[in-house]
């Protein structure tokens, strides 16, 4: 029997605890000193829950993006790229892992998040409900998905919740190579052939307006991002970081010699920022709902895998219980 | 209540969440010689070799460490959380123990 996190302590209060509205005073006051709270600190129901969940779906979405490219592991074209690729794959699963681990000093359980992922209880990012054609998406993903994913990550470093804000900081220093990868790998491929070079400018083609999604809803449509800054579980607003994506990416298409599918894109003197067109919405609300080209199949991946893994977690469970029950037998 | 086992956290009355069957563990790490051993977060394992491993697995990915420990999280006491806790109380009223305690003069060198 797993207990909780060490950290954990989701009762929150001891019986000789404070009155609420002093515990409520020092958890404002932590947060207005820019201090992070820790697990075991009081905080209020909203802000756990919000926690919980904002950790859950980070977490879901490295772990279900491990699919994408993991498509293409088998079908690298070098030994080279295939190293680089499995240990990316590998990556994303250790960032899920941190992200439970943050998600578990809450008083979340492991299984019943897995669970709430494979029924669909708890989102994921849409960005990974899209299909992975060719070789170039996987240099594409790199420099688009993960470069918006940095982006999201950085200022999270920062966030109110301690354990959150470390496990970002480990991932924002590995992210940093899955982006590089990326981008070398498109550069190499620029490089080559005629045909390469199409399939460069398809997979941006494809990939520019999803990776634009992955900072949410216009702020105008983003009821709860007032509250989250309030609590500094949130640096900026969606639009910001959208803004400032599209300032970093525009100078690194062209560098590339690719086009970003977009004919509104220009620069703006006056605002010293790039226009840009607008974002299909409707479109980001289809997927998220579980309508995108490969929600189905990346669940049904999902589960499959814990399905077929149950086996060996029974195994070794079973495998310790016989191994310390021998050891006390010896004793 | 100065202290607590983080077990007294579950509260009572309240539905026991599902549990995996796989106890947590928490990972602590040497990053390098001369260095203590820091927490780094927690891992689901059979036993503790199977958390060690996996801890080499999940945290040590990129030469981040040079010795693991891995503990079962239910063996953990921990103080309450609260900094401002009657626990603590003990040293904050004792100024002396701290060397700007005591006022020498300018001209005393090397002290």
């Amino acid at each position: 029997m797993a207990g909780p996190s060490i950290e954990a302590d989701p009762s929150g209060a001891d019986a000789a605890a404070p009155p609420q509205g002093e515990l409520e005073r020092h958890f404002e006051e932590t947060i207005a000193r820019d201090r992070r709270i820790e697990p075991r600190d009081w905080m209020p129901d909203a802000y756990r829950k919000t926690m919980i969940r904002q950790i859950a779906q980070h977490a879901h979405s490295e772990i279900i993006g491990m699919q994408p490219e993991g498509n293409w592991v088998t079908r690298a074209p070098s030994l080279r790229r295939k190293a680089i690729l499995l240990a990316k794959v590998q990556d994303e699963a250790g960032h899920g892992l941190y992200l439970y681990s943050a998600a578990e000093t809450l008083g979340a359980d492991r299984e019943d998040l897995t669970t709430r992922l494979i029924t669909g209880a708890q989102k994921y990012s849409s960005i990974f409900n899209y299909p992975t054609l060719t070789f170039a998406d996987v240099g594409v993903i790199g420099w688009l998905v993960d470069g918006a994913a940095i982006c999201n990550q950085v200022p999270l470093c920062r966030s109110s919740y301690g354990p959150y804000a470390r496990a970002m900081i480990r991932i924002c220093k590995e992210e940093s190579f899955h982006q590089r990868q990326g981008y070398e790998l498109l550069l190499t491929m620029m490089a080559g052939t005629s045909a390469q070079r199409e399939m460069v400018q398809d997979a941006t083609n494809r990939w520019w307006w999803p990776s634009l999604m992955m900072f949410g809803p216009p702020d105008a449509q983003s009821p709860n991002t007032e509250q989250s800054m309030r609590w500094r579980i949130k640096r900026h607003t969606n639009d910001d970081l959208r803004q400032r994506f599209v300032d970093m990416t525009v100078p690194q298409a062209e560098a590339l010699g690719v086009t970003l599918p977009d004919p509104q894109l220009r620069w703006n003197d006056a605002r010293g920022h790039y226009d840009f067109g607008a974002v299909d919405w409707a479109e980001f609300k289809r997927v998220i709902s579980g309508n995108g080209p490969c929600n189905a199949q990346r669940i049904a991946h999902r589960q499959a895998a814990h399905e077929g893994g149950a086996w060996v977690r029974e195994a070794a469970a079973a495998h310790a219980a016989k191994r310390a029950a021998r050891s006390s037998e010896a004793a | 209540m100065t202290t607590s086992n983080h077990q007294d956290g579950d509260v009572a009355g309240a539905a026991a969440p599902p549990r995996s069957s796989w106890p947590l563990f928490e990972v602590f790490l040497r990053s390098k010689r001369g260095l203590n051993h820091v927490h780094v977060g927690s891992l689901h394992a059979a036993d503790a070799q199977m958390a060690l491993h996996h801890a080499r697995d999940l945290y040590t990915r990129r030469n981040e460490g040079v010795s693991i420990w891995v503990v079962k999280a239910a063996d953990i006491t921990a103080s309450s959380p609260d900094e401002k806790d009657p626990f603590f109380a003990p040293s904050g009223d004792k100024v002396y123990r701290h060397p700007t305690f005591y006022e020498i003069p300018d001209s005393i060198p090397h002290i």
